[in-house]
């Protein structure tokens, strides 16, 4: 059987709509408060109550956060699923069950340690109520795993008393039953080979899910104007906002310094943003790909037009009907092209919640700085799931980048103006706000046909002055997002791999494994497009040059060899689309058999 | 459509109003739309309501769709900020910079097509929400920039330049309007100016979704016999419900004022007054079932009916809903908008 002192997988079989979803979050945390890192994955349908849900938890001392593959405990409370789940516990794993009712030996594995534990049986003893039976049943199996797990009783508890602070008619039932599933646990089973032990890894981390990272981060960079539809996987960004928002921005009079819209679809959330940034109020909008799709006739208007737009892409699988409740990043094409005519936009790509609270505030900034839309390109992985992160930080002196902005002062001692004259070289031209002064800087918003003045305009000429400036506007962006990180092998090597955001946990996990056997790589993060020259020169300095992504289609490649002319030939994309979030052990294999396969060619030529 | 760029020294008899501009101040660039278009009327009324009120151009944010109408707001207000959005779209547009600033005055205007056919989404839900602005529909019947398509305003049975007759109902952006909560609902006709201007004016002095449905016959592709929404057609069919004055601010009722039930004096919420003259007795416009089931009646006779069709004066709009604070909201800076780090230590805290 396998033996594991925290480094294991552990995976629960619910039923959604059970109640199970706090129970196994409580398990997750318990461990976390136990010094224990932990990273927990929800693969939930697209439904409400009713149909199969899981919650994979990854306990890893070392600090992994990734998803690891295979499940060392099975927690099978779903009989709809019970022969899938069954199947999936690794050879030596466990399997934990309701035993209330008999199960014939078929339904077991041989090699497997099979834990019964009368869960239902034991909730009709104690309890009369119906719907106690079924949420306490999850208090119950809790109890059970702290006994066989050995989880700290009083971790536990605390939790449970903060989860329930202010009600205490429901605190003590829930404490009462889970002692109830400890003692039944201590008094019948045998102890088993997983086992987590208090340490010491966790620091000062937290714990918190991408999309209210993201929800937050708009609240501290300046939102004003949030205007969404609701969509699995971001819908959980706007509510976050508004929590945040409410928490932080009303005023003692009740009054709320912000707005945030449900709209009637995609299209008048981004119109409604556009609408809000024209007029000088930082504004953005919370969407998925299919929402992408709608909004891209705006997104186009606000690139010529040059307007501050922020959007928040949680990516799910694609395309737009497809995996709504599973991840992928398969937005990446869609969002840096998005819309009609030649258009490109700025995207972000955070690795985890600290980054999506810290560049949804800096998108904010740069969607003001160079009067375009800026895309922060969340996943359902990082966007749904809690995962241990830095602690957001937030620096006291920071003021917001308004961007180019004359103000009346300014119109009023007669500097010049014209709305797309590129004054600084830099391809930004400077904007007014409507209603700023009573004679100078009003102008005519308008797509692209328009002259340096803002005037009408259908000549040739005119429009190519436009979108060259466009150009430079963008060749300026690369020096002003997020710049890649790099973390480079011990020793120098010809291997090279990109990868960007949710991949990263996995990624840094691979490389660990890699190194150990003896290969060592130099890893480049990206966390933005348009691609900063280093991306190029990383490329160049490298003979095996990968790249890692969650799609079908190698896109955030596609876009590099665009960018920079590059040969495709030297770039080996590593592809992982089925909807679950990609794993280290999917990453080492990838890059080992390309690695000797041109070993091969290499040793059959020489 | 003319060539000639008008002279830009002022004429001296050009008073100045209130806060110091000419009406020349209130126009726009020349108009290109054909010679005869209702639209350059609706322009023309605009400029003329926004003179007469005192209104400081630049106070103003216009905004519109695409089409013919939507390219008007360049012919208006030159020294006011303007914006040409996406087809159908211009009321998330509007809604968002409203948001965004609660103090500017907004004007949106829009067409047949934009507004009854590619944006009626738009159009339904910003007249729900009770966005705080003036919004005009140039209504022709027809798609004048692509060459005379019937829109969805076009009655059936009514006939096309090229001699083909509509089947489609017409959708009435008047009754809609009406059932989805606008608080303003207005119709009147571009060759009337008498009753546009007032109309306008009204809808200005409007706190809430103000709606007004202008039939502008367009003489390159619906100024024929057959359709009904030619100049001559509307002329004939078109009943007046009232004439409105209005007065900025509430003057005390004259003694001499004749109380037979044919003048409604209704006071609006920054004091001034829609004063109703009525020509149909049975037309009462704060009552909104009774105007829904008037315009119903008279549209099944083939009667346009015009005039202020309803108005709530005690509507609220949708800053008022939200809840927001009286600044706006552009004007926020750093220091009203950003928690700051305590807050976040705090925060960090408590998701440990």
């Amino acid at each position: 059987m396998i033996q594991a002192t925290n480094d294991f997988v552990i995976k629960f079989a619910n039923v959604n709509g059970s109640g199970s979803a706090s129970a196994n979050e409580l398990f997750a945390k318990a461990i976390l408060r136990m010094g224990v890192p932990v990273s927990p994955r929800n693969i939930f349908p697209s439904n409400i109550q009713g149909l199969p849900t899981w919650y994979e938890v990854r306990v890893s001392e070392a600090g992994h956060l990734g998803r690891r593959g295979g499940v060392d405990l099975m927690v099978a409370m779903n009989p709809q699923t019970w022969a899938t789940d069954v199947a999936e516990i690794e050879s030596g794993g466990y399997l934990f069950y309701d035993s209330t009712k008999p199960l014939p030996p078929s339904a077991f594995r041989e090699d497997i340690q099979v834990i019964g534990m009368p869960l239902t049986m034991l909730c009709v003893k104690h309890y009369n109520d119906p719907r106690q039976r079924q949420l306490l049943k999850n208090v119950l199996y809790l109890g059970g795993l702290s006994t066989l797990l050995g989880i700290e009783p009083d971790v536990v508890e605390k939790l449970l008393a903060e989860q329930y602070q202010g009600k205490p008619q429901l605190a003590q039932p829930n404490i009462d039953a889970f002692r109830l599933g400890r003692q039944w646990a201590a008094d019948n089973l045998q102890p088993i080979g997983l086992k987590v032990r208090r340490a010491d890894n966790v620091g000062d981390r937290i714990f918190v899910d991408g999309n209210t990272a993201a929800g937050l981060g708009c609240v501290y960079g300046g939102a004003t104007v949030c205007a969404w539809y609701p969509i699995t996987p971001s819908t959980s960004v706007a509510e976050a906002f508004e929590k945040y928002a409410r928490k932080f921005r009303t005023t003692a009079e009740g009054e709320k310094k912000y707005a945030i819209v449900q709209a009637e679809d995609e299209i008048a959330s981004i119109g409604m943003v556009v609408g809000a940034g024209w007029n000088g109020s930082r504004a953005f909008t919370a969407t998925s790909g299919p929402g992408v799709s709608l909004m891209t006739e705006f997104i186009g208007l606000a690139h010529f037009a040059e307007i501050p737009a922020t959007i928040i892409n949680v990516q799910r699988g694609g395309p737009s009907t497809g995996m709504p409740t599973r991840t992928q990043q398969a937005d990446v094409l869609a969002c840096a092209y998005a819309s009609h005519g030649d258009t490109k936009h700025v995207l972000l790509f955070p690795e985890d919640p600290f980054e999506a609270f810290e560049q949804s505030a800096a998108a904010l900034d740069l969607a003001d700085r160079l009067q375009t839309p800026v895309f922060v390109m969340l996943d359902l992985d990082i966007g749904m799931n809690q995962r241990l992160c830095k602690p957001f930080a937030w620096d006291e002196q920071r003021q917001y980048d308004r961007g180019k902005v004359l103000d009346f002062e300014e119109l009023e001692s007669g500097r010049p103006f014209g709305r797309y004259r590129d004054v600084d070289g830099d391809g930004i031209p400077f904007r007014t706000y409507p209603g700023t002064h009573p004679k100078r800087g009003a102008f005519f918003t308008r797509g692209t046909t328009k002259n340096v003045d803002a005037g009408y305009s259908e000549r040739g000429p005119d429009y190519l002055e436009n979108v060259h400036r466009l150009v430079r506007k963008f060749v300026t962006a690369r020096g002003l997002v997020p710049q890649p990180v790099v973390t480079s092998a011990r020793q120098p090597t010809r291997v090279g791999v990109l990868f960007y955001g949710s991949t990263s946990p996995a990624m840094h996990e691979s490389a660990q494994r890699l190194a150990s056997e003896g290969l060592g790589i130099d890893l480049m993060r990206i966390r933005a497009y348009p691609f900063p020259e280093s991306v190029r020169d990383f490329v160049l300095a490298h003979d095996h040059v990968f790249l890692v992504e969650q799609n079908r289609d190698a896109q955030l490649r596609t876009l590099l060899i665009n960018e920079y002319g590059l040969n495709p030939a030297h770039i080996q994309p590593i592809l992982h689309y089925d909807g679950t979030p990609i794993t280290a052990r999917f990453i080492s294999r990838a890059i080992r058999d390309h690695l000797d396969r041109i070993a091969d060619l290499e040793g059959r030529a020489a | 459509m003319t060539y000639l760029a008008k002279p830009k020294l002022h004429h001296p008899s050009l008073k100045p109003n209130k806060v110091g501009f000419t009406r020349r101040d209130y126009e726009g660039r020349i108009s290109t739309l054909c010679a005869g278009c209702g639209h350059d009327s609706i322009s023309a009324s605009i400029i003329q309501a926004c003179w007469e009120l005192d209104i400081e151009p630049h106070r103003v944010a216009k905004l519109s769709g695409i089409g013919c109408s939507s390219k008007t707001p360049d012919y208006f207000l030159g020294q006011s900020h303007g914006f040409n959005t996406v087809h159908g779209r211009m009321p998330s547009v509007l809604t968002g910079a409203y948001l965004a600033n609660s103090e500017l005055l907004y004007m949106g205007v829009s067409g047949d097509g934009d507004s009854a056919s590619i944006g009626i989404g738009q159009f339904v839900h910003c007249m729900r929400r009770g966005v705080n602005m003036v919004y005009i529909v140039e209504n022709n019947g027809v798609y004048g920039l692509t060459k005379g398509q019937f829109s969805a305003t076009a009655d059936a049975g009514s006939k096309s330049k090229k001699g083909v007759v509509n089947t489609d109902s017409p959708i009435d952006l008047v009754s809609l309007a009406l059932q989805l909560g606008a608080s303003y609902v207005a119709r009147s006709f571009s060759g009337d100016k008498t009753q546009l201007v007032p109309l306008i004016k009204a809808a200005i002095h409007h706190r809430g979704a103000a709606f007004i449905d202008v039939i502008s016959p367009c003489v390159a592709f619906n100024n024929h016999a057959g359709s009904t929404k030619s100049y001559d057609y509307v002329r004939e069919h078109n009943d007046s419900v009232n004439f409105l004055d209005v007065i900025e601010h509430r003057n005390p009722i004259e003694a001499t004022q004749p109380d037979d039930g044919s003048l409604i004096e209704v006071a609006q919420h920054d004091g001034s007054v829609l004063r109703l003259r009525k020509t149909d007795p049975d037309y009462d416009p704060r009552d909104r079932i009774g105007a829904m089931n008037f315009i119903a009646r008279h549209q099944a006779q083939g009667e346009v009916v015009t005039g202020l069709l309803y108005v709530d004066p005690d509507a609220r709009d949708f800053h008022q809903h939200l809840g927001t604070v009286e600044t706006p909201l552009n004007k926020l800076g750093t220091a009203d908008l950003c928690p700051g780090g305590t807050a976040l230590d705090k925060l960090n805290a408590s998701l440990r």
